[in-house]
This record gives structure tokens, sequence and C-alpha cells, in this order.
């Protein structure tokens, strides 16, 4: 099931190709690349992608997370400590 | 895991929660499962640190969870068959929770549709709702111009959301013609509480230019900010802005519904007076039979709630005012209509599909007497990506007059291991680190 | 009446192959097909060119016809994404290796390029297989091309030298020099050549039975595999010809999507995926390249293999030496096109081919012979 988070705080920490990037609790992990001005993929013929539909239809947001590949990073809540990388 | 339920209801949003709220007070067994960590759907999309939250949406979610409904969050539906079996895949705990059901109720909500035009694809452009739902994600954008585009009643809501979360509205660009927008205007004061909202985003919004008739014809990046060229079809000019916002309204979700074997008209999901789909024990509700907003949801979602448990009657009190949001549903489109102008922003390079990055000149290429859009799809690979035409199926739809019709399960990309026998705990699977650099 | 020397049924990537070679040779070409050209075991299957040696026909012609796609490969356009990223034909146990060096020897005595990997060599080969295989047979010049771009780029060649293609109607009569199409529309020819897969109707005489199987490709994983990695268990299940049978294969494509597969079944008519054989193939997939499981699926769909009792295509004329087949390619439509296409031209015009026609000809079944004794 979904995790209850319990901390105290009301901001989260997590990495944009190694940037910290400070946001509030329960943002998406989207944001946080927005708010590093970070492009999250690079498309088939080159292009810098970020997201488009803010609801996880459009696959533009994804980026590797923790390692996995082809995430969609709408989708995603942002987790003390998660670590983005994009394509760049 | 494997659950047992009399309905199953796809979709949270707020036709999703009213049909599972109806048959929950009914007395039936229901699940409702939706993908996202919070209910609401898009339109009542959770802002973080939303102090005063949406009434109507207090309302309704206190509703459900008085009725006696299991909610299920985090789960993506990716197949399912009218025998009665679904499957959602769970990617926060890489499992499956598996349903049968003897009726389900689809309420698979909406999507924004884009059009393609010169520079849509870059960094900077989003979605209308899109960049909406992103600001209640998080994304900061206080002290930032923004320019709003595109067509639908939407473009208002998401000007006053932005305005309200801090930043500068550049315009509110509506393509529909100002004659359109006033007929439906007129139309508006049969419906006294639309109305009201109508007139309250205007003052929301007080000294925002709102040009009607006027439309994105490219997008350029000049260092970190947006040029937007904007056309009236007598002449153009350029808007520099931080962001651009563009969605040229709603487009039904029906991938499900055709999964399933519905039949699916132009306009949504075939539907008769109780919500039912060609399909007996199929039910569909809110957008997906068709554009119609909130208040035209809630109605479905508590009619096929009702009927999905057997209580049809009880739900004709509810029918008129049911019948009276469809049509203005159906008014909406007609104001909305997309101009032909629409259809030819697109240069030959222009990128219609992003997931294969295939453009606009291939894809007219196949738009004769002799090909088409499965030789198109073919040839192209257009749609053939994770958003599995999601994207690039309406602007195809509206460029060329093509139909994506073809879906196919998984409706949504899984993991591998999501389609291997028993998938691994996650202490046993570690995603290599090593994976990113295939990237 | 519209007439041609030659008309092909049929625009798959046999029936446009046929149609690109009869066109150069100078024959007035018609081609019918009424569906979408390339769209079914064309569109569906993996688009490799690779040599198989599991009988000294199927070898001879396989490897005639893989090196006719190399032979063109400067002049196919970018978007048919031909790759010469070579095969790897994996041993799981001693046994296999075995047969690693026999098909080493084989490959060499007809100088078909190919050298033995031992288990150190195949790990830096392949880093994603896991560990413990002893070894492979790594064929370099196999490719992968992405045939639905193949088959446009064939009839487009074929239209440049005066073919017609004839489309939205299928032909209902085909003999004594006519084509009848269910649109009413007759074709005058002098020959006919049916390249129409799994469709019989024309030739209900021919055993060839639909042999259904499912692929999955996932995100795109640039680097995550370097050649077409085939197990060797692949080549006992193709000669299985009863019971479903999966066997791993697993392919990259240019985009850097990996193609998985494969399976087999017998007398399945439905186009729907069946989650038992997906889940026993991707099972098998997972045996062997561990790193798979948390790769990302895109899309999963199945396509129906052509197959003949005796796994050699038929290709040549039928006791009516008017009419003339190419059919039964099962998983190598794509591979032995080309090859096809130069016997074809070669029963329709005494064109010299360096293989011998006889094990193709269709008149070696005996059921035909039964037929027209």
């Amino acid at each position: 099931m979904l995790e209850v988070d319990d901390s105290s705080s009301t901001t989260v920490d997590v990495y944009v190709n190694g940037k910290q990037v400070r946001m509030p609790k329960g943002a998406m992990l989207a944001a946080a690349l927005l708010n590093a001005g970070a492009a999250c993929r690079v498309s088939e013929t080159g292009e810098s992608r970020t997201a488009l539909c803010g609801m996880g239809i459009c696959f533009e947001c994804r980026a590797s997370v923790n390692g996995a590949p082809h995430q969609r990073t709408c989708q995603i809540v942002c987790r003390e400590g998660m670590r983005v990388r994009t394509q760049l | 895991m494997n659950h047992a339920f009399e309905i199953v209801v796809v979709g949270a949003g707020p036709a999703g929660l009213a049909a599972a709220t109806a048959a929950g007070f009914a007395g039936s067994r229901v699940a409702l499962l939706d993908d996202n960590p919070h209910v609401g759907g898009q339109i009542w999309r959770s802002s973080i640190g939303e102090s005063r939250q949406n009434r109507a949406k207090a309302f309704v979610v206190a509703r459900f969870e008085a009725s006696g409904a299991s909610l299920f969050r985090g789960c993506q539906v990716v197949d399912a068959n009218p025998a009665g079996h679904l499957s959602a895949w769970v990617e926060a705990t890489q499992a499956w929770e598996t349903f049968s059901f003897e009726r389900l109720i689809i309420a698979t909500g909406a999507r924004e549709r884009f059009l393609p035009f010169p520079g849509w694809t870059l960094p900077g452009v989003f979605g209308a709702g899109g960049l909406q739902a992103l600001v209640r994600g998080g994304f900061d954008i206080r002290g930032k111009r923004i320019a709003v585009a595109g067509t639908g009643p939407l473009l208002l809501a998401v000007a006053a959301h932005l305005k309200k979360d801090g930043a500068d509205i550049a315009l509110v660009a509506e393509q529909a013609p100002l004659q359109r927008l006033m007929a439906f205007g007129l139309n508006l004061f049969s419906r006294p509480a639309k109305l009201f909202q109508g007139i309250r985003l205007r003052a929301e919004l007080a000294g925002v230019p709102y040009r009607a008739g006027c439309w994105p014809v490219a997008a350029e990046r000049e260092r970190n900010l947006q040029a937007v060229q904007f056309s009236n079809g007598l002449h153009t000019w350029t808007e520099h802005c931080d962001l651009l916002a563009c969605g040229f309204h709603l487009v039904p979700n029906t991938e499900l519904a055709i999964l399933l074997g519905c039949i699916v008209g132009d306009h949504g999901v075939q539907i008769d007076t109780n919500q039912q789909t060609s399909i007996p024990n199929l039910y569909c509700a809110g957008e997906p039979t068709g554009i119609a907003g909130v208040d035209a949801a809630m109605l479905q979602g508590e009619i096929a709630g009702l009927a999905a448990c057997g209580l049809a009657a009880s739900a004709a009190r509810l029918h008129r005012k049911r019948d009276a949001h469809a049509a203005f549903g159906r008014a909406m489109d007609r104001a909305f209509a997309l101009r032909n102008e629409l259809r030819t922003l697109s240069e030959p390079d222009t990128i219609v599909c992003r997931c294969e990055d295939v453009r606009f000149a291939q894809l007219k290429a196949h738009a004769t007497p002799q090909s088409g859009w499965t030789d198109a799809k073919l040839q192209t690979r257009c749609g053939m990506g994770p958003c599995q035409g999601r994207v690039c199926g309406p602007a195809v739809n509206a460029l060329f007059g093509w139909r994506n019709t073809s879906v196919r399960s998984p409706l949504f990309p899984i993991p591998i291991v999501a389609l291997c026998s028993a998938p691994l705990s996650t202490t046993e699977v570690e995603i290599p680190d090593v994976l990113e650099n295939y990237l | 009446m519209e007439m041609f020397d030659v008309v092909i049924l049929g625009a798959g990537i046999v029936g446009a192959a046929c149609a690109r070679e009869c066109a150069l040779a100078g024959l007035r070409v018609g081609i019918v097909e009424p569906a979408v050209p390339g769209g079914a075991a064309s569109a569906a299957g993996m688009g490799h060119l690779v040599v198989i040696d599991d009988s000294p026909a199927q070898l001879a012609l396989s490897h005639y016809s893989r090196d006719l796609w190399r032979g063109l490969s400067s002049a196919l356009p970018s978007r048919v994404e031909y790759q010469e990223s070579g095969t790897l034909w994996v041993a799981a146990n001693a046994e296999e290796m075995a047969e690693v060096h026999s098909k080493r020897l084989t490959h060499s005595r007809l100088g078909i390029a190919s050298e033995v990997l031992d288990e150190l060599a195949l790990r830096e080969a392949e880093p994603n297989l896991r560990q413990g295989l002893p070894g492979a047979l790594r064929v370099p010049n196999d490719g992968v091309i992405y045939p639905p771009a193949a088959v446009a780029y064939f009839l487009s060649s074929a239209e440049q030298h005066g073919a017609r293609l004839i489309r939205g109607s299928a032909a209902v009569r085909a003999g004594k020099g006519e084509v009848v199409l269910a649109d009413g529309t007759r074709l005058g020819t002098g020959r006919i050549v049916i390249a129409t897969g799994i469709d019989v109707r024309l030739c209900p005489w021919l055993k060839v039975q639909p042999r259904k199987g499912h692929l999955v490709i996932t995100d795109r994983y640039p680097g995550f595999a370097h050649h077409q990695i085939v197990e060797l268990g692949y080549l006992k299940s193709t000669q299985n010809l009863a019971a479903d049978s999966v066997a791993f294969n697993l392919q990259p494509r240019k985009t850097g999507q990996l193609l998985i597969g494969s399976s087999r079944q017998y007398g399945e008519l439905a186009g729907k995926a069946d989650a038992e054989i997906l889940r026993t193939m991707l099972d098998r997939a997972v045996e062997y390249v561990p790193a798979l499981r948390s790769l990302s699926v895109v899309r999963v769909w199945t396509g129906f293999r052509a197959a003949t009792s005796d796994k050699l295509p038929l290709i040549g004329p039928t006791p009516d030496e008017s009419v003339l087949v190419a059919m039964g390619f099962e998983g190598l439509g794509i591979t032995n096109a080309f090859g096809a296409a130069r016997l074809i031209l070669h029963h329709l015009t005494g064109t010299h081919v360096p293989l011998d026609p006889a094990p193709f000809l269709p008149t070696r079944t005996r059921a035909i012979e039964a037929q027209y004794a």
C-alpha cells in the first residue's frame, strides 16, 4: 500500500542530476525537475522535452528515478533523497 | 492480490466517486480504482499544501468515504475483459491487483487535446490543463509571465488558477470566434450556475486580455523566453512570455471501453439512458461518454452506480438534469469547434507524434485515397510509442480525419516482470543502476 | 481489361520482393493487395535477416537471400533501418555448445562467416546475458530491418519500373490467364504468383497452417544488447510441428527498443495475446537476460506465420504452370523474401539462380500430386 509519511518536515529534498532541489511535501517529481530548470528527456531525433500533459498520458516527463529509467515523473510523489537523472 | 467485488469503478474523478458512492450506499460491494495517489481525477486534482479545499470536492469525497466502498489508489488498469476480470498494475509495490466483477463502471475521464504547431514541442510549452496540474504538483510559477491559448472553458479556469498562484497572465487566446462565444454565452443564461461561474472567472481575470478568434501559430525559444506568434487570421503578432499553456479542449479517455469491446462513436462511448454501454454488464459515466463537465459527470456517475445495482428506476429522477447537461456538453463542442486554420499550422518538419518524432510531412504523404492511417502507422510508427496514440491520435484526427481505434493490452507500459510468473519481491529485484547508462 | 505479364497476389514482403524483381526484369507487373501493404505477417515479425541451418536447402536459401539483402543494404533508405548487428546463437549447456561448434563447421564449409565465443567472450559481447552460459556462435553478417518500410521500398521500386499496385479488393479467382477481384475487376495476365501469407483460399491444396507468435517491444534502452540473441532451442521450437512452444529471441532495434520473442502455437486463430504463453515466453527470456525484468513493455502483439509441414517454403509453379506460389515462409519470410523473388523470376523467365529450386517446389507435396493425379 502507499506509504504514510509521518516525518514532521514540510519539505522534501530530491536530487536532480546531482543538484539538490527542495520541494514541499507531496509535490510531484516533474515539478521538481521544472523548478530546477531541467528538461526530462531527449526525443528520438534529439529534441529536449519536458512534461506536457501533467497527468501521465504523454510520457514526455520520463526520467530515470533511483536508477529506474523511463519513469513518468508527473506521477511520482517526491520522497526524501530521491535521485533523478534526466537525459540532459 | 485478487479481489472479488460486485461492482468495480475505474477512475476516481467526479463520475467515479459519484458512481461508487451511489452503489456503496445501495449496499453493493464496490471497489473504486484510480492510478493517482489521490482521488479527484483531473478537475479536482489536489494542490499540495491546499489549505481551503474545493467545497464540492470535499462534500463528494466525504460522502464516498461514508458509502462503504473500497478505494484502491495507485492502480493502473492495463487489461480487462467483459467476462468480469480486470488487472491493474501497482507501480509502487511492483505487483498486480486483479479484480473480478459482476458489473464494471468506466469513469476514465478525459484528457487534453493537443494540436501541433511549429515549436509546440519546446520546453516551456505545456498543455493548459497540463500546466495547471504541474503547478498543483509544485511547479513554482510565481512572477512568471504566461500566455494561455487554445480553446475551451478550461482556458479561463487555468488562467484564473495560475494567476492565483502568482503568475502574470499575458493573455488568454481563444480560437473560437467571438460570435460563437457570444452565442454560447447566451446559452449560459439558461444555466444560472454556469453563468455565475463564468462571471466569477472573468472577475478573477480582470485586467487580463481575453482575445477571441486568435490562436498560436508558432513558438520559439529565445534564451529562456518563449516568443509565441499569434494570429487572428488577419495579422500576426508576437507575445513574449516565460511559458505557454496551450490546449484545445478535451477528448474522452475511451481506451478501456474500446479494449472491452464497447461501441464508441465520434463523441464518446455509446450509452443508453441508464449509462449502460453496448455490453450489458458494462457502464460508462462522465467524460468518456462525451465531454460535458463536472456536473454532468456526477449525475451520470450516480445514475450508473444505481443502475449497476439494479436500481435504475430510482435514478430516473436524475435523467432530466443529466440530459440537460449532455445538451450543454454538445453546445460546448459546437462553441469550441476547431477552426480550419488549426489544421494547417504545421510545417512539413513539425513533429506530430512526439513519442516517435514523426513529422507532419511524413504523415501527410499518407493522406491520400490510396493510403491512410494504418499505412501511416506502419510506415512511420506514429502512435506506436509509449503514449499509444493518446497525444497524436486526436491530432491526426483533427488534421487528417484518421481515427485511432486499435487498442491492445497493456493499456499503459508495465515492466517485463509484471508479465512473468510470480514477480519477485522488491528486495530480490535490484533495479540495476547500470540501466541508466543506456540512456 | 488491363493486361499484365504477371500479377502478384499479396503485397507483403514476399509479394513486394517478387514484384520488384519482375519489374526490374522488364515484366509488366500488377500487384493485388486488399488490405495494407506489409500489414500482416510482415508487420508483425521481428524483421531479422538470419542464416538458418536446420536443413541444407534452408541453409542455402537463407544464406543466398541474406546476402542479397546485404548487397542491397547501401541502397535501402534509412527508414528501412538496415543494421548488420549479427546473431548470437547462445548455448545453455555442453550439448548445445557442441551444436555451436558443429554449426561453425557447417557455416565455414559454405563460406558463411561465423566465430565461436567462449563463456568469457560471450559475457564481453553481451554483458546482460546471465552468468554460466558456456558460449555462443556469432554470425556477424546477419541483420535486422524494419519490414514495413522495406515493403514500401520494394513496391515503390517496382512502381518506378512500371508495376501497378491495385489496392482495396482481394482476388477471388486466379487462373487461366485471368485474375478476378472481389469488386469485379478483371486483370488479364500470362502468369500469376500467389504470395498471400496465411490466406490459402486460392490454393487450398497447399498444406499451409497459421502459426501464431507473440512479440513484446520495450521502451528505449540503447546499448542494452548489441546482437540479435537467439537460444539454440529456437530451432527445436520451429521444428516442433504439434505442440505450443517458446524459444528465447531478443533483438535490439536501431531505436534502442528491444523486441522479445518467440512463441509458436498451432491451431490458434484468435489474435488476442495469450497471457499464459506470454508468461512462459518472458520467463524464458528473463532466464537468459535477467536485467530484462525491469525494462518497460510498451506493446504486446501477435502475428501469424505461414507454416508448411516440412519447414521449407513453397516457391515455384503449381501443376497449372501459369500459377506459381511463394508461400509458407514460417519465421523466415523477411530473410527469404529476396531469394524467393529470384527463384520466382527464374521460374518465370529462366534467369539463373545459384541454388537448386527443387527442394522448394510446391509439387513436392503429395497432396497436390493426389489432387492433380
